[in-house]
């Protein structure tokens, strides 16, 4: 019993200590956050690397996200004679849940990974040691644009998710399903709100973005600084972000839609 | 420079240094002195802590107590901006040569002069080539350090080391794992190196023969302490028991061959503790 109460509170203990180190090293990275504007070149590259390389992803699952989407939509609405507003379906179920929650894991898998393997394993050949010994700040240097890069990406990759999965839907919807074209638009045009709809999904993904970046570079820079460690760090980071990821989102949703 | 105080003084003073990682003590009130413009070599046995010195000496760890001085300046009381600029006229040669993954060589070389300088390209570019040269990798400029060999990458390593000029090299383990031809290569440039610019070398190393060929002044460290200090052919005249085995590499001696525990025949004869009990 007393095991147990004790292997209780260890847990805890070095579950606030990771939770408090992760802090600490957000807040040095915010304080890094004006290298950004001083060389920003640093940053396009990474953008280049976390948000361009992960846009194949994420184009193929919005797809058929939104092919899916247009299928079932349209076996459920048909049967109230409602295949019309299979438009306003596809498009709300996108922009405001599934283009930024599936992007967020799809980036968690894809990029978030790679910048905690990336990190880790800078941390194991001592690069990030060696740059601190030759007078550079790898928060500065390296850490702050990779996290900027990040939280720039996710908004973006979650609308071109939205926008490619409105394109699936009308693919399945008005091409096999023989929805008509104007119906699906204009039905999705007056049903989608800007501020209730668009913003609230685009708010959602800049806080995931936010979040699945800040776990992914803090578990690279807290890995384990063996081979072992990279691979517990990596999974951790698509393990972490994906739960926080859905979390988040029932709050969010909650909050955003819940009052009303 | 030109102050004759300053060019006496030495570049290193460690003072009473404890430092400990968990419980296990690394250093128990160490003390030693690094003199300007020589080559001195910390030697000890593995794990007796000669990269944590160096670590200590460049400002990435703290010691629990004692002081280091680099260049008269206290480093664990410097702030992050004074560390930085401390660190700027410091080298420091990593063993596996860490060399920056996603750049090639002759951009790894460049990497402390354009973070740290403001200079027009053509001129940059000269100063690389020169530093490459240096280390007889000029041609090499253009690879990826993930295809160079271990003894390039320390090449390598050292060009970017010198490339801001500093008048203070730290060297880990630099012979550990070459090849005769490699290792003859690494010692000449890091004698070379030493005269033709006019700096502080400090080596940590286990391998006897090529650190007490090269330095001026030589270290021993064990069990946390300075165990013996001097010129290599003073140390090796008066060395004691321990010093005389870790230099001539004997097997057994004060350093005894076996793990310390019950004697062979009470552990044969069931008098010694027993692992299953």
């Amino acid at each position: 019993m007393t095991d147990a109460i004790a292997s209780l509170g260890r847990t805890t203990i070095n579950a606030l200590t990771v939770f408090g180190r992760a802090f600490i090293f957000l807040i040095r990275m915010l304080a890094s956050l004006d290298i950004v504007f001083r060389r920003f070149g640093l940053t396009l590259v990474q953008v280049y690397s976390v948000g361009v390389r992960s846009l194949l992803i994420i184009i193929v699952s919005g797809l058929f996200v939104g092919m899916v989407l247009a299928y079932q939509g349209y076996i459920t609405l048909v049967n109230f004679g409602a295949a019309e507003a299979l438009g306003s379906v596809v498009a709300l179920s996108l922009v405001r849940e599934l283009g930024p929650v599936v992007t967020a894991l799809l980036f968690a898998g894809r990029a978030g990974s790679a910048l905690t393997a990336e990190l880790g394993l800078m941390k194991t050949t001592e690069q990030l040691s060696a740059m601190e010994m030759m007078a550079v700040n790898p928060y500065r240097r390296i850490f702050a644009p990779r996290f900027v890069a990040g939280f720039l990406s996710m908004p973006l990759l979650a609308a071109i998710f939205s926008a490619v999965g409105v394109m699936g839907g009308y693919l399945v919807g008005v091409g096999l399903l023989g929805v008509d074209s104007g119906a699906y638009f204009s039905q999705m045009q007056s049903m989608t709100d800007w501020n209730e709809d668009v913003l609230s999904g685009v708010i959602k993904s800049i806080v995931f973005g936010f979040v699945v970046t800040w776990i992914a570079v803090f578990q690279g820079f807290n890995a384990q600084p063996t081979s072992e460690g990279i691979s517990r760090a990596t999974t951790q980071t698509v393990v972490v972000s994906s739960l926080a990821v859905l979390g988040l989102d029932f709050i969010l949703t909650g909050l955003m839609f819940g009052a009303g | 420079m030109a102050d004759p105080a300053v060019e006496d003084s030495p570049h290193i003073v460690i003072e009473n240094l404890c430092f400990r990682r968990g419980r296990k003590i690394i250093f128990d009130d160490l003390s030693m002195r690094i003199p300007r413009g020589q080559v001195t070599t910390v030697m000890g046995p593995s794990g007796s802590g000669k990269t944590t010195l160096l670590r200590l000496v460049g400002g990435q760890l703290r010691p629990d107590k004692g002081r280091i001085w680099v260049d008269g300046q206290e480093v664990a009381k410097l702030s992050t901006r004074r560390l930085y600029a401390l660190r700027k006229r410091m080298g420091m040669l990593f063993q596996s040569g860490a060399l920056l993954t996603d750049l090639s060589v002759f951009e790894n070389v460049a990497f402390p002069l354009r973070e740290h300088t403001d200079l027009p390209e053509d001129v940059l570019h000269a100063l690389v080539l020169l530093k490459l040269e240096a280390v007889g990798l000029r041609a090499a400029r253009d690879l990826d350090p993930a295809t160079l060999s271990g003894g390039m990458a320390r090449r390598v390593a050292l060009a970017r080391a010198i490339a801001l000029d500093p008048d203070l090299i730290l060297y880990d383990e630099p012979f550990t794992g070459l090849d005769p031809i490699t290792m003859g290569q690494i010692v000449s440039l890091i004698r070379r190196t030493n005269q033709s610019l006019g700096l502080t070398s400090v080596l940590v190393s286990h391998d006897v023969t090529e650190a007490m060929a090269i330095s001026d002044q030589v270290v021993l460290i064990a069990d946390g302490r300075v165990v013996d200090a001097g010129p290599p052919d003073e140390l090796e005249a008066r060395a004691s028991d321990w010093s005389a085995q870790f230099l001539q590499g004997r097997p057994d001696g004060p350093v005894p061959f076996h793990y310390p525990g019950a004697s062979y025949r009470d552990d044969l004869l069931g008098q010694g503790e027993r692992r299953d009990d």
